[in-house]
């Protein structure tokens, strides 16, 4: 069994201004599920091909952006493992006892060198995901608007990248899959812990603990179409897209929530296994880099953070 | 009810209901002058401070716009509702992300 350690991102807990308005957006227009509610306002919610509890957290609050990404690790043994290399790297860690968020087990926290804070896991309570394990079905059918499989990565911006790249390389054991560099500095890094082209993406910017996007993933460039027809029909503020990524290959589109954190649906990107190679992409072609058919950077795109 | 915002930096006008948002407002009629970023009060891009007209508003993030500054007119443009005609100050800009040699 080669995937071992960091399974992948297990839940992304968001902040938001108005818990109603960003449940309708999660729920009725991404197709989101909801699967529970705390005594402190948090709503909880899962792709409809999750099987685990939720993958996103929506937390009401007086400001926009990321309260924490977690990430699922196959056994509690590579919990503590992981605690000790986070540790060993020279960065606090804290552990938050189990069912502070309602089904999920003991998780280890600490916040990373771009000022971002990240949780580690072995257990979450599984709801399934609405189809048999024997003889199942292809797609649920109980799932609307933009039908989005699964939480897939975010994209962070902050401010120390070297820092936060090596610490997730040299700590978390995270592969380096693709870059944007400008002569010796790195301006981009996507980073994966699987076979995905990216679980995680990490931008130099000059704030810290910045979030640039969520992302969730659809079945095919349809669906990416599809989804751009509902971020008109439900007057979503759009960023960009829908267009293809030339880092990572993805088909993408980029809208915002209802308390300006930018999501990201995405279809048909890249793999890669330990043994790929690196791809580098120079600064000079960012333009094609990110978008690959425009070959423009959009300003708001590069600049927007929450 | 629709009313006229200025933005006196420009003196660049459109008009708004008092159902849309001054940025929806500037939007839908192709015009500029105010930074456009998430339209949902999270990123601070489309900061301005109101000089003078009676507005409505919506949440904003408290780390782009404080207690104080929210009393003394200064507000994400995408929260704000116009009640009357509104002049107003753009502060906001977009970060030039890209330039990292800033950073
Ligand atoms: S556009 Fe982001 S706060 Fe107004
Ligand atoms: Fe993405």
């Amino acid at each position: 069994m080669a995937m071992t350690g960091i399974l992948r991102p297990g839940h992304v807990q968001l902040r938001v201004l108005d818990i109603d308005e960003a449940v309708t957006h999660y729920c009725d227009n991404m197709g989101l599920i909801e699967t529970d509610r705390d005594d402190q306002g948090r709503v909880y919610l899962k792709c409809w091909d999750e099987h685990d509890k939720f993958s996103v957290v929506l937390e009401p609050s007086d400001s926009s952006g990321m309260n924490h990404m977690a990430f699922k690790v196959r056994t509690e043994q590579d919990l503590w493992r992981f605690e000790s290399n986070v540790k060993n790297f020279g960065v606090e860690t804290t552990r938050i006892p189990a069912e502070e968020l309602n089904g999920c087990g003991e998780r280890v926290s600490f916040v990373a060198p771009g000022g971002h804070r990240f949780d580690l896991y072995a257990e979450k309570e599984s709801v399934g995901n609405g189809i048999p394990t024997t003889n199942p079905a292809p797609w649920s059918e109980d799932t609307v608007g933009m039908k989005a499989i699964r939480f897939d990565h975010c994209l962070l911006y902050g401010d120390d990248h070297d820092e936060e790249v090596r610490f997730f390389v040299e700590a978390l054991e995270f592969e380096l899959s693709e870059q944007v560099v400008d002569g010796e500095m790195q301006i981009a890094a996507f980073l994966s812990c699987s076979t995905k082209a990216h679980d995680i993406a990490f931008i130099r910017h000059g704030e810290p603990g910045k979030l640039h996007h969520a992302s969730f993933l659809l079945g095919s460039w349809e669906q990416v179409l599809r989804a751009a027809d509902i971020i008109s029909m439900k007057d979503i503020p759009l960023d960009v897209g829908p267009t293809r990524h030339g880092l990572t290959r993805g088909m993408t589109i980029y809208y915002f929530d209802p308390s300006g954190n930018r999501n990201e649906v995405f279809a048909e990107d890249s793999y890669r296994y330990p043994d790929s190679p690196v791809l580098t992409w120079t600064a000079d072609n960012s333009g094609q880099a990110i978008f690959y058919h425009s070959r423009t950077l959009v300003e708001s795109f590069m600049g927007v953070v929450s | 009810m629709t009313h006229t915002i200025t933005i006196t930096d420009t003196e660049e006008t459109f008009s708004c209901r008092e159902t849309q948002h001054l940025l929806a407002g500037m939007m839908q009629l192709g015009k500029k002058g105010i930074p456009v970023g998430c339209r949902g009060g999270g990123c601070g891009v489309c900061k301005i401070h109101i000089l003078c007209g009676t507005y409505e508003t919506k949440k904003m993030s408290r780390v782009r716009i404080t207690e104080q500054e929210e009393n003394a007119g200064t507000l994400l443009a995408c929260r704000v509702f116009p009640k009357s005609d509104i002049q107003l100050q753009v502060l906001g800009h977009l970060n030039d992300a890209v330039n990292t040699t800033k950073a």
